[in-house]
Parts: structure tokens; sequence; C-alpha cells
């Protein structure tokens, strides 16, 4: 069943236009992201799905029904908030009551949902705090708490993390992941970390500038992007986009980067013959070089080996990562942390061509 | 170079103090002085022979202070139980996002900027029966309206209340909007979202929320209450009689209409007791609340 439809949606707040076009569906029990640079519009796509904000244009369905025109509060969405909006005044008892006490539950009723839930989010203790006398990660709890008792159709989360601290992110983030699992819930979920997008997301939708740049699940999305925004907004250290030129033909193809004798030559598959003899711009993830040893695949003639000079690393302890340069132009590769490079000397490194992408240099998309 | 440093650090003193000593010898000084001044024989110029409690019983005794204190009670309360009412539906009410915000919220906060005197001259001539809206509501042809309230003994003390409330309800909605205006724009979604209506939403969400501005206008209004002067002498001058006098009058009418400087003293003494008396449950308040959220800390 789809659980939200989202049709050619489009928002303009005067004479700026912030959603261009908006077309997404999501299925029941998915966990939808929209993830996107600030000021992308995701959150604005969010207000709309939740009806908070209206669209200028296009038709929301949630559950099979239009929903353009209906009240917030019977669209049957319960939303997290990025600053939680937990009201102040409440205890956390009345904070997940209230949206039961306004729908008219009876009393007895909410008292179950209640127990029910805070046993589920381990809650149970905190009930009678106010949230002044929460931390952050509790307050986090109690507001997806709230979200819970209703049973929606849909959840809507706006940038539920981003206010806790990097090592109760990746729990809560954990939590969450748990928490879809268990229950099943159609999730819509909006967050500026691309990180938070690749570990929680079944799919992704990538948004640029109000425009959807991407629809499709993290695996798609990391290693085919579709264009080289997608490219060089997923992953931590970015995808490395160089300018590259083919020669060869069909079937047998090879990029070169760079000129002369420093040149760095991979071979690419899969290019249209079109392309034979023009530029582009090659598109290689930092994880696909490594320390001359690695095995990448078993395949034939993936991996290549060659010589390259080092100009920074900076281990993580985890792996070290390598500024190196490649014909020329400077790339980030990823190491095993035991390799001991020289910065100012050539080191020998393996490249997983399988994973190269490459896109057109006038409109940026990926032509293979 | 040292004296220069020493003459940059001297003014700085100075300036730091300067003010300091000033204040400290109007407020401290001459409050110690009236107190004392209170307890002697006094009457046209001072006089230090120890009277002990006697000017105290005398004003309290005195029909004066007595007319005076049951009418700061009825407009205290009225005064400050309207004036934050209507301020707050003001300020809700601008708080839907009106067209031409900024005009209404300026016609609402001028009174403010006019003195008590002018309010009061100005309430004064709307009350006075024979030129104000009496006359005008008259002159349209109904003959028996009656609104000559700074006239009546039993009404004049609510025609201060009405101009009081006129004169400061402005400035409760200027810190009730400011209150309004930071509460977190997400607390109002998720009320949305939760099915609140705007009743509920307003009573359980946002005015809770604002609890820290309803005290601080309510002692605001109230501290405005108790030193209310001016603009009853403006009104009704105390008057008919004495029925519309509050403290503040009864001081300056001892000390400098009847020459008795001792009462007089004693009468400025308690109008600074009761201000202390409801200033202090909210310093108390705000210690409460300090070392609430030390101790959580």
């Amino acid at each position: 069943m789809s659980a939200l439809t989202i049709r050619n949606v489009s928002k303009r707040f005067g004479a700026v236009q912030v959603l261009h076009d908006i077309d997404l569906d999501v299925e029941s029990g998915e966990f939808l992201i929209l993830v996107g640079p600030s000021g992308c519009g995701k959150s604005t796509l969010l207000s709309i799905i939740a009806g908070l904000e209206n669209a200028t244009e296009g038709r929301i369905e949630i559950g099979g029904k239009p929903m353009n025109g209906v009240p917030a509060k019977d669209r049957n969405i319960a939303m997290v908030f990025q600053s939680y909006a937990l009201y102040p005044s409440m205890t956390v008892r009345q904070n997940m009551t209230f949206g039961m006490e306004c729908r008219g539950v009876p009393k007895r009723e909410q008292a179950t949902i209640l127990d029910r839930v805070a046993r589920l989010l381990q809650i149970e203790a905190l009930l009678d705090r106010k949230p002044s006398q929460l931390s952050g990660g509790q307050r986090q709890r109690v507001a997806m708490g709230r979200a819970l008792v209703r049973d929606p159709l849909l959840f809507l989360f706006d940038e539920p993390l981003s206010n806790l601290d990097a090592k109760l992110r990746l729990e809560m983030r954990m939590e969450i992941k748990r928490l879809h699992q268990r229950l099943g819930s159609t999730i819509v979920y909006v967050t500026h970390d691309q990180i938070e997008a690749m570990t929680l997301a079944t799919r992704i939708a990538v948004m640029h500038r109000g425009v959807v740049q991407q629809f499709a699940d993290p695996d798609t999305v990391y290693n085919r992007p579709a264009n080289l925004f997608v490219a060089r907004f997923m992953g931590a250290p970015p995808m490395n986009t160089v300018p590259a030129r083919l020669t060869g033909e069909a079937g047998a193809m090879v990029a070169t980067i760079g000129q002369g004798a420093a040149a760095v030559r991979l071979p690419v598959a899969e290019v249209p013959a079109a392309w034979a003899g023009r530029e582009v711009v090659l598109g290689l993830r930092p994880e696909c070089i490594a320390e001359p040893t690695r095995h990448f695949s078993d395949m034939d003639g993936a991996t290549v080996t060659l010589d390259a000079p080092v100009e920074v690393i900076e281990p993580t302890g985890a792996e070290t990562i390598v500024l190196l340069r490649f014909g020329g132009e400077q790339v980030l590769g990823r190491v095993a942390p035991d390799l001991r490079l020289a910065p100012g000397t050539n080191a020998r490194f393996a490249v997983d061509t399988r994973k190269i992408c490459l896109f057109d240099p006038q409109t940026e998309l990926r032509i293979a | 170079m040292p004296a220069r440093r020493l003459l940059g650090e001297g003014l700085r003193t100075l300036v730091m103090w300067a003010p300091l000593v000033v204040s400290c010898a109007y407020v401290v000084i001459f409050s110690l002085w009236t107190t004392a001044v209170s307890l002697t024989r006094s009457t046209l110029l001072p006089d230090y022979t120890w009277a002990g409690w006697r000017n105290y019983t005398v004003v309290l005794n005195s029909r004066n202070w007595q007319v005076a204190y049951a009418n700061l009670a009825i407009y205290g309360v009225l005064f400050v139980v309207l004036a934050t009412a209507v301020g707050l539906l003001l300020a809700v009410l601008i708080d839907q996002r009106i067209r031409g915000e900024n005009v209404f919220r300026t016609i609402f906060l001028y009174p403010i900027a006019v003195s008590f005197v002018v309010t009061g001259t100005v309430w004064g001539w709307l009350f006075n029966p024979s030129i104000g809206l009496q006359k005008l509501v008259q002159g349209w042809g109904w003959e028996g309206f009656r609104f000559g309230w700074t006239i009546d003994r039993d009404l004049a003390i609510y025609a201060i209340v009405v101009a009081a409330i006129w004169h400061a309800s402005g400035f409760a909605m200027a810190l009730f909007l400011a209150g309004l205006r930071s509460v977190d724009a997400d607390l109002l979604k998720a009320a949305q979202i939760d099915g609140a209506g705007p009743w509920r939403t307003y009573t359980r969400v946002v005015l809770p929320t604002i609890g820290p501005i309803f005290v601080a206008v309510l002692v605001m209004l109230l501290q405005f209450a108790i030193k209310t002067y001016d603009l009853v002498v403006a009104l009704t001058a105390g008057g008919p009689g004495i029925s519309s006098t509050l403290p503040a009058l009864v001081v300056y009418d001892f000390m400098f209409q009847r020459g008795e400087l001792g009462r007089g003293s004693a009468a400025a003494v308690m109008l600074l007791a009761s201000l202390t008396v409801v200033l202090l449950p909210y310093a108390g308040f705000r210690l409460w609340q300090n070392r609430r959220s030390a101790a959580r800390a």
C-alpha cells in the first residue's frame, strides 16, 4: 500500500520558489529520508506533508486519501521536532497524553497506551518530571514517545538528532532504527547529515535547491549517484571528482587524468561509444584508493596499481586518509592505518576501477 | 606614565561611584531621615523631640488614611487584574499575524507615552458631565444617560481605575506580546498536530509557557498602583471630598497642606512598607527559582 504520495508539489513564498515539482511515492513500512544542505527545501516539504504549510501546487495523499486542505490534526500523522517542542509547563506524562486528550480518548485507554509506550522507550521513571528536568537524550525519547502514543499512518521526523552530542546521536540513531524494525511504521525523516541518511533509510531523496536530485535506495545513491551534486554530497570524505579524457573504443575505454608522464590511466567499462575522445568528470570514492596489497575483487582487471605522490596524511585511528595527486589533480584515498606513508614521497596504491563513475561536465549527469 | 594610568583608573572609579553615591544619598539617607522624622514631633519644620509611635497611631486612625487604603484595595485589585486582562487580550489579538500590526501596536502603546497628568486631565474632561461623554450622548438624544463618575462619591475611584487601565494596558500588552513572540514556533505546530484548538493552545500551552511574564507584569502594575499620585490629582484631586484619595495623596496632604511633617513621614514610611510587602514575595520567588536552577545544575 502506498503510505504517502507526493505529486507535482511546488511551493512559492512570494517570488521565491522553494520547491519545484516534487514527485515521491513511499510504500507502507518504508523509512524515507529527505536529505540535502540547509535551504534545499526539505523541511518545507515535511511541513507540507504535515499540513503545517500549504503547497502552492500539487497533490499530497496519505494512506491513499487526498490531504490537500485537510488540517494537520486530521491527517493521522505524528511529528518529532528538531527542538523536540515539548510543552515546558507540562510533565512528561501530560506531554504524551495531551494529543489523546484533545482527540477525546477515554482516560483509561490513555493510561494503557501511555504505559505501553513508556515501557517501550524506557521512560517510565521520567513520567512526572518537567521537560526542563530532563537531559537532551531523555527529551528526545519523550518527543518520540509523544509521537508513538498516536499510532499514526505516518511518522514525521524533522532533524531529530541534530541537537544531541555525537555519542548520544549514535545511540539514538541505532534506537530509531531498532524502533522502525520493531514497529514497521512508515517514517519520513529530514536531515542534513548524509551518514544518518545512509544508515537509517530504506530510500533516500537527495534534495538541492528545491529539486529532488535522486530518489533511490542508499546503495544506489552512494554507488550510482545520479549527478555530480549527489556524488559530492553523499559520503565523508566526499567522492573525488576530477576532469578526465576518454580514449579507446566501446568496451575497452580508458580515462586519462592529467597530461604527460604523470598522467593516470584508468580502464572504464560500460561507457556509450559516443563519449570516446571527449572530456568527462571522473568520480572515484576515497575507499577505492587503498594500499597496494588490498584485494578489491576477484574480477580480472578490476584492480589497477599505480604510483602517486603523497601530500598530506590524516590518521583517524581506524584508517588513514591520504591526500595524493593523480595526474596533477588532488584526490583523497583511505588506506590501512598501519601503512606508514611519508608526505612528499611517491607511494604505490591500488585503485578499484569497478566503482568509477563518469559525469557529463556540461549537464553534470552521470553517463556511466 | 604611572600618573596617567592612576588618573585613568581614578576616573573609572569616579564614574562608577559618583552615581552610586548620589543615589545612595537620595534613596537610603533620605529614607532613613524620613523614618527618623516620623518618630518625632516635627510639624512645619523638623523638630527632633522624640514622639514614639504617636504619629503612626494618629495617621492610622485618621479617616483620610482609612479611606485611602480602602480605595487602594479597590483600585489596586481592579487596576492590576483588568489592565493585565486587557493587555493580554490585545496581545493575543495582535499575535494573530494581523495586517497593520505595527499601527495597532503603536496605538495601544501610545498611552504609556502620555504622562499621568495628561491622562488624568483628558479623562477628567471625558468624565465631566457638562463637557464630556455624558453631554455628547445626551446631545444625541439619550437624555437619561449619566456618565459623571468623577462627581459621584461612590464612582470616583472607578473613574481612576478606568483611566489607569487605559494608560497601562498597552504597556502590559507590549510585555505580553514580547512573551508570545518568544514562544517556540514548533510548540504551536506540535499543538496543531496534537489537535488542540486555539483556546486550548493558549490556555494549556502558550500562556503557561510565558508564566514569568505574568509575574513581571503583575509586579510592575502593582507598584504602579501603590505609588499612583499625579493621575488622581489631575483627574479628581482625591474628590469629591476625600472619596477617591489614595495613600500618596494623604502623604502629600499631611506634609505640605497641613504642615504635619512627622505624620506625613509616618504615612510615607507605611507606603514604603506596603511596596516592600508587595515586592518581597517576588524577590523571594526569584531567589527560590535561582536556587532551584542552581541545585539542578
